[in-house]
């Protein structure tokens, strides 16, 4: 089958616009004739459900916590991007549209991610009048900062919480018109499956969390804003129940999974302390805003310092190695999250890491101590060149900026960064990859939508900071609850979809058939035990540096970890329960799946794009080496096995931005 | 570290539940404490018994989804951090730790250290939101400029998120600090102000019928909360309803 992206024809800047206008609409009483499925409640899931039930459709919402108000969406730190050019630093529609692309190294659709940079400037308003309280200047009005990849400063941020304070806006959006009637929430349920009816998606089973009672939902179309799959790696800054189960199962059902190997690192996380570590923490990119990253130049120093007898603090200035700003003058500690991370590992690997494990490198403030001490200094009359009464001025203002990252950053590790650089590592953040979906966020299944983190649209081979919560509230604020209208002005005499059909019942007995098999199987080890060993071999085979060699090795091991799971994993207790262990059982059995075909898609992408970097495709000084061949969307259509995936090819044109070497030097 | 556990356990929401003891061994100082009580899960799993349930997510004290009392503490011996940021470099060698779910009649538990606590989610339907549409079509973000201050006191009593420590370290079990902060945040904002006196009416009621108590004004919410909401907020929200009622 053709893969039809659906983009509108005409100039970029009036596709949207024009495609609006033309579209099919439902009118306000037909809608209450039509009931729409989200499973998911992040700042994708929950706008689109609040906003599809504002149009007056009958939404059904689910998530797997107890409340949609703690999906992981809320755990986003630095900000959100918006066009909106408030600083008056020349930014635009088109300068927004253009940074998107060129960050996600020309591997995005450009149609796509034009109109988001198009909406971008609504959210902001929309946000806004909900109450959410951005941070702000002293004059009132909202303020900004920059974060990577960047020359103007357009994220929007409420301290070191933006998600949360987003996502609450989002949540109370969705409280009203759930006290309205017009959502109906389900907490604690976990979507296991997508049903299908004479081809289109039409309903899910899910699991209630808290009984385990294995229920049937149908609908006229079915919404999946079900984040992202890091936890394929076992380590990453994924809140714990992050899945890909959701969209996994829907890949099972006929949907195209699109670039599964386009991974995230990000730069910036603290270090892994042990082999008891569950997740990773992130430090906010925009951390990078005042922060200086370096390691010592002398391997002397380094070893001094893991040692112990040398305090970084100590270091001259001129014995310490700012890495990035040595390589790339132009974007300095501002390069973006896929360059910034390859650089530190880089001089890890080359033996310069400064902690135990030699996985880490230095974040270091002092400087921006100085700097913002000695403005506040001189506009209090203060003496300038009393360094102590400066360093406290200026901590205090990176205290009101990052405080919370401070405290969380001293809690974990147990130092103080007020006084000592802190050590950070590139972990595991977001996945680019997801479900493909045309320009009307629809997969190939029809009636099937995927937004937020759990498609691939906007974000190509590398997500800019702050775009992820700025597409997940694009999707489902602003485009889906346009593009589902088209679709669904076609259901308006269908009536109810009964859940009393075979379909449904033969899903449910799949669903079954396989929590049976969970719980019976009665092994010898926990969940956990082939969740941390599926990590390792993704994190040492295709984590931030992947060769063909290991790629190949990859995909056999991940299989045969599979087969051992099934025989010999333990899930303890019974379905008709509260059962942590049989929810993680199933969402492992997926990743499990997930990782063989992440590795294939690795291993046929022969080029290093993004997050993407391949040893044998790379310039002599390190740095990626795109190639025009691989200028496609690989979307993977599955066969039975992951290892059988078919692959089908959406390529990719750019009419409005020239393809360039990415430079960030 | 060598530690002894002594946690609650109850199957289901039926149950009468009973405190069990566990030791364990070997903890690392740099763990976090849900990082130890996972060892004891698979521990226990891998001997073929029941791990212990409690909820998780986010691991960094923003979901708000932990929910440990330790020791007679909410969220643990340390001050302004979630259990998930508590680590065992707080605790000392030898020592016996107390682990219990939020305990109040507005959270029943589900199983273990697993409780209910949608009661929160249902006072916000009741009012916890500005009624405006989500179509975009609103103003200019810039054009109602916001005093500093408020912004940040508003932006202060919106960092609440929503664990229940303040419920479970109440001898009431309040939940006015829960409730204050969603009202101080909309009241504080010229947006909230429109629907003010409905929003501060319908929450309360909806908070008395959930069966959450009375304050008193003994303040160990403030003391416990991972987020340090004021108390302030209580105050707003009390002045809220008193002029509230009034026009009511
Ligand atoms: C620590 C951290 C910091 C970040 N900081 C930023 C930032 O500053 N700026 C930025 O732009 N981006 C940031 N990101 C990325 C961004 O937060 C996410 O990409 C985005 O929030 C994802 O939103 P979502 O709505 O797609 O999914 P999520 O918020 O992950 O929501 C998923 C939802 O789906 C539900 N769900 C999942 N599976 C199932 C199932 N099987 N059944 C039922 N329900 C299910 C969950 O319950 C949840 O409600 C950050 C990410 C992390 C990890
Ligand atoms: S007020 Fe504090 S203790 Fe109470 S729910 Fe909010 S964050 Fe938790
Ligand atoms: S697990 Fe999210 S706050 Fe503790």
């Amino acid at each position: 089958m053709a893969l039809d992206s659906k983009i509108p024809k005409g100039p970029i800047a009036d596709k949207w616009t024009n495609y609006k206008n033309k579209i099919d609409l439902v009118n306000p009483a037909n809608k209450r004739n039509i009931d729409v499925i989200v499973v998911g409640t992040g700042l994708a899931g929950g706008s689109a459900a609040a906003t599809l039930a504002e149009l007056g459709y009958n939404v059904k919402a689910f998530c797997f916590q107890d409340s949609p108000r703690r999906a992981h969406s809320i755990a986003a730190q630095g900000g959100i991007n918006a066009a909106k050019n408030y600083q008056g630093d020349g930014d635009s529609t088109y300068r927004l549209f253009y940074d998107t692309v060129k960050g996600g190294d020309y591997r995005s659709r450009e149609a796509n991610v034009y109109r988001l940079a198009e909406v971008s400037t609504n959210i902001i308003d929309q946000c806004v009048a909900q109450g959410v309280p951005f941070a702000r200047e002293y004059g009132g009005l909202l303020d900004n900062r920059s974060f990577g990849g960047v020359l103007v400063s357009r994220t929007f941020y409420a301290a070191g919480q933006t998600g949360q304070q987003l996502l609450l806006g989002a949540y109370s959006a969705m409280n009203r018109q759930i006290g309205r009637g017009k959502i109906k929430m389900y907490n604690r349920h976990e979507m296991l499956d997508v049903v299908k009816v004479d081809g289109k998606a039409r309903g899910i089973i899910t699991r209630n969390l808290i009984n385990g009672d294995i229920e049937r939902h149908s609908a006229h179309a079915v919404v999946l804003g079900t984040g992202g799959y890091g936890n394929v790696f076992f380590l990453s800054t994924n809140a714990m129940g992050s899945n890909v189960t959701a969209a996994w199962k829907a890949h099972k059902r006929g949907a195209h999974f699109a670039n599964p190997c386009y991974t995230q690192i990000h730069p910036t996380c603290i270090p892994v302390s042990g082999d008891h570590q569950s997740k990773l923490t992130l430090m906010s990119e925009s951390l990078r805003n005042d922060g200086r990253i370096w390691v010592p130049k002398h391997k002397k120093d380094v070893e001094a310092i893991r040692n112990k007898t040398l305090k970084p603090t100590q270091l001259a200035e001129e014995d310490r190695d700012y890495y990035l700003e040595r390589r790339y003058p132009a974007f300095g500690n501002l390069v973006p999250r896929d360059v910034a991370s390859r650089a530190a590992k880089e001089r890890s690997d080359a033996g310069f890491g400064v902690n135990a494990t030699g996985e880490a490198v230095y974040l270091d403030f002092a400087s921006a101590f100085m700097r913002y001490g000695k403005e506040q200094a001189h506009i209090k009359g203060l003496n300038e060149n009393d360094d102590a009464l400066v360093k406290k001025l200026g901590q205090e203002i990176v205290k009101a900026k990052y405080g919370n990252l401070f405290q969380m950053y001293e809690k974990i590790v147990d130092e103080n960064p007020y006084e000592t650089p802190m050590m950070i590592y590139p972990a595991v953040h977001y996945t680019m990859g997801g479900l493909w979906v045309d320009y009307n966020l629809m997969t190939n299944v029809p009636g099937l939508y995927a937004i937020g983190e759990a498609n691939f649209s906007d974000h190509g081979a590398n997500r800019l900071g702050a775009s992820a919560l700025m597409q997940g509230l694009a999707d489902g604020y602003f485009v889906l609850p346009y593009t589902i209208g088209d679709y669904l002005a076609d259901d308006i005499r269908t009536g109810p979809i009964s859940t009393d059909s075979k379909e449904f019942e033969e899903v449910e007995n799949e669903v079954r058939k396989n929590l049976d098999h969970l719980i019976n199987n009665n092994g010898t080890h926990s969940v956990d035990y082939f969740h941390r060993k599926l990590g390792k071999i993704m994190w040492n085979k295709c984590g931030m540096a992947r060769n063909a060699e290991d790629l190949k090795s990859a995909i056999i091991e991940i299989s045969e970890l599979r087969s051992e799971f099934w025989k010999d994993v333990r899930v303890p207790g019974t379905q008709n329960e509260f059962n942590e262990e049989l929810a993680k059982a199933g969402r492992v059995a997926d990743f499990l799946e997930l990782g063989e075909l992440f590795a294939k898609d690795a291993l046929q992408r022969e080029e290093s794009a993004g997050g993407h970097f391949r040893d044998e495709y790379q310039t002599p000084e390190g740095e990626a080496v795109r190639k025009k061949e691989f200028q496609y969307v690989s979307a993977w259509e599955y066969k039975g096995e992951p290892k059988d995936a078919v692959l089908h090819k959406e390529e990719l044109e750019y009419e409005n931005i020239k393809v360039k070497e990415r430079s960030y030097k | 570290m060598n530690l002894n556990l002594k946690i609650w356990r109850q199957k289901n929401a039926s149950d009468k539940g009973k405190m069990v003891d566990y030791p364990i061994s070997d903890v690392s100082p740099d763990m976090s404490f849900l990082e130890m009580l996972d060892v004891l899960n698979n521990e226990l799993i891998e001997k073929g018994d029941e791990p212990v349930s409690f909820d998780h997510d986010c691991r960094e004290g923003i979901c708000g989804s932990c929910s440990l009392y330790i020791n007679g503490e909410a969220h643990g011996p340390d001050r302004l951090i979630t259990t998930c940021q508590l680590h065992m470099r707080t605790f000392k060698d030898g020592e016996t730790i107390v682990i219990e779910p939020w305990r109040a009649k507005a959270f029943p538990v589900i199983k273990d250290l697993v409780v209910d606590r949608t009661a929160f989610d249902r006072i916000q339907h009741a009012g916890g939101f500005i009624s405006v549409n989500t179509s975009g079509n609103t103003i200019d973000a810039n054009s109602i400029p916001i005093n500093k201050q408020d912004a940040d006191d508003a932006f202060s009593a919106a960092t609440c998120i929503g664990c229940g420590a303040c419920v479970a370290s109440c001898k009431n079990s309040s939940a006015m600090l829960f409730v204050g902060a969603k009202v101080s945040q909309f009241a504080l904002l010229p947006q909230g102000k429109v629907e003010a006196t409905d929003r501060v009416l319908n929450m309360v009621k909806q908070m008395d019928e959930e069966g959450f108590g009375n304050c008193t004004n003994t303040g160990a919410c403030e003391v416990e909360c991972p987020k340090g909401i004021s108390l302030e907020n209580i105050a707003r929200m009390n002045r809220e309803y008193l002029s509230a009622s009034l026009k009511g």
